[in-house]
């Protein structure tokens, strides 16, 4: 559901240049008014996590972070990013060149589909990997019943002790699917802004279709392409109820820096909870300010490629 | 049609096609589509008397009422709000703004699960905010007004629908034409009118796509709400800790029936913003034209 919310957007130059505006009192009300809304609902909020990390001292904060069960967390939620992150970015630079440069029918309905994950609950997400993946789902069955085609392959799993659901396979397809569109959603608008002819150019001039997408592809599209990244990274990092869904909850096993969180805070360690939140946090708060700058190198790309 | 068909085919000089459409398809079919099919083929494991009264339960019909009344009412405060930063922020110059337009993608980008502990914390009785806000519950005991009620809920939502509708109306305010301002002044319009008049309804579009993006957020949200709100049924349970309930207590066909009637609204929701999105673009061109 965010792609309209997170897609670059130039702004024009000379907005602020008006020759009518409103009188200073309703200008000053409306700015209070405003700023008043984001204190409350965000900046409040963000000083309140680092504050009650720290509550406990330094000390109490690293002994917390430095904890097994929440380095394995970490570790986990790393892992999870890293499968996930690479994947989508793949099919994202896939989906956007079949969609941006060709024409074929069904393109609106493929659209549409992509951008289903956004719109399926988190919760509901986790489930559906639950009916596929779990004991009573499709493929729990399929197994029980023992395929005649795959002989032994049931009891060879249950030897090696294989499971998808409350297990890291089942976390990392959760985290797939809830950070799906990110990468698609970035760049498909942007490949289809661009157009093709500077790649159908260097076809003609001699170009593998692998030079061309390396050398004339990529580097218009690195800015809206590390962009699709770094929000696909920070989702598949802060994801809680899709993954909550499949994990099981084991410590030290399948719990991810969020459910670690929930793990704390339900024992009442509410410093603890808000110091591995803080990291998190920490980790949005850099998700910002990286997209805020690749806002701006994106804006200026464009400016050159208008202006040249 | 046909005919720009073949000429496309005939000049189609770029590769890949048949390659990056494959994995497109295979990938989301593996990801997406199938998982999604699981969740029909499951619900068809019931009877329809069995799925109609699944999700007609008194329990189920309270959640959905919860999560589309208080869903609604923050999005509609978004709405309100939204419209004032997304001014503020295109119109006026003021210190800190180039924070304040980074920091209202902080619901973004801030995991549910941080935000949720952050705004039970801050809210509870002897949180920052919470503590000015509390009354005797029935047992003689202090409590917090937000605490495991509407109004906790009502905040969660209110915090992750809050990036909609700033970032739909926002590039729409700065595109605007100071012309059709101008010429509404001119011919004696004062700035409320030119405001309510003149800019509000080229903004319509856009204020309701972000409505609506933002109104179906919340219907999905789980982890900033549990915590803050807890799930007690009837009162405080939300469709999404409803089906999370359930599932904890391995009743899979009563999870996977309301999370039909979820999925269905999502895919109402998602066909509604598609054509709301074509009407803003539409309404942009012809602004333009």
């Amino acid at each position: 559901m965010t792609p309209v919310a997170t897609t670059f957007h130039v702004p024009p130059a000379g907005v602020q240049r008006r020759t009518i505006s409103e009188p200073p009192w309703v200008r000053r009300l409306l700015i209070g008014v405003a700023l008043a809304f984001i204190s409350v609902f965000l900046i409040i909020p963000l000083v309140f996590v680092f504050t009650q990390a720290f509550a406990k001292g330094i000390g109490f904060y690293l002994h917390t972070i430095n904890d097994p069960y929440a380095r394995s967390s970490i570790w986990l939620t790393l892992l999870a990013a890293a499968i996930s992150v690479p994947l989508n970015c793949v099919f994202g630079v896939c989906a956007a060149w079949a969609i941006a440069k060709f024409d074929f029918y069904g393109k609106n309905v493929l659209l549409t589909l992509i951008d289903l994950p956004f719109s399926v609950s988190p919760v509901v997400a986790g489930l559906i990997y639950v009916l596929v993946f779990g004991a009573q789902g499709w493929m729990g069955l399929w197994l029980n019943a023992d395929h005649p085609a795959l002989p032994g392959l049931a009891n060879w799993l249950n030897e090696h002790d294989f499971k998808i659901i409350f297990a890291v396979p089942g976390i990392v397809l959760a985290t797939i699917f809830v950070t799906f569109p990110f990468v698609a959603r970035e760049l498909i608008p942007l490949m289809q802004a661009q157009g093709r002819s500077e790649e159908e150019a260097a076809r003609v001039l001699g170009a593998s279709g692998w030079q061309t997408f390396w050398r004339v592809t990529l580097p218009n599209i690195k800015w809206g392409l590390l962009y699709g990244v770094i929000l696909c990274n920070a989702r598949a990092m802060g994801e809680f109820g899709a993954v909550a869904v499949v994990s099981g909850r084991i410590r030290g096993q399948t719990n991810t820096m969020p459910l670690h969180i929930e793990a704390l805070y339900d024992d009442y360690n509410f410093t603890g909870a808000f110091a591995v939140a803080s990291l998190l946090a920490l980790l949005a708060l850099v998700t910002l300010g990286l997209k805020t700058w690749v806002e701006h190198k994106n804006a200026v790309q464009h400016e050159r490629a208008i202006i040249p | 049609m046909a005919n720009d068909r073949i000429k496309a085919r005939k000049i189609r000089v770029l590769p890949g096609f048949k390659l990056t459409l494959g994995f497109t398809l295979f990938y989301l079919s593996l990801i997406v589509l199938i998982p999604l099919g699981a969740v029909f083929w499951k619900t068809s494991c019931l009877t329809w008397p069995e799925f109609w009264s699944t999700i007609t339960m008194p329990q189920a019909m309270a959640s959905y009422r919860l999560t589309f009344g208080l869903s609604f009412c923050a999005a509609l405060l978004n709405m309100f709000f939204g419209l004032i930063v997304a001014w503020v922020l295109v119109r006026y110059k003021f210190f800190g703004k180039k924070i304040v337009d980074a920091l209202v993608d902080l619901p973004f980008a801030l995991p549910t699960a941080v935000a949720g502990i952050t705004l039970a914390s801050l809210y509870s009785k002897n949180g920052w905010i919470g503590r000015y806000f509390t009354h005797t519950d029935e047992f003689g005991q202090v409590q917090s007004i937000f605490s495991s009620s509407r109004l906790g809920i009502f905040i969660a939502l209110v915090f992750i629908g809050l990036p909609f509708i700033v970032r739909t109306v926002q590039p729409i305010l700065e595109d605007l034409d100071a012309e059709l301002e101008e010429a509404a002044a001119s011919l004696g319009a004062n700035r409320w009118q030119v405001f309510y008049r003149v800019i509000l309804p080229m903004l319509m579009p856009a204020l309701l796509t972000g409505l609506a993006l933002s109104f179906a957020r919340a219907l999905g949200e789980y982890g900033s709400v549990i915590f803050i709100a807890g799930g007690i049924p009837m009162k405080t349970q939300i469709t999404p800790v409803l089906i999370m309930q359930e599932l904890d207590m391995f009743e899979y066909g009563k999870a996977t029936a309301i999370a039909v009637v979820m999925l269905v609204v999502s895919f109402v929701m998602l066909l509604g913003i598609n054509v709301l999105q074509w009407w803003t673009n539409r309404y942009n061109t012809n602004n333009l034209a």
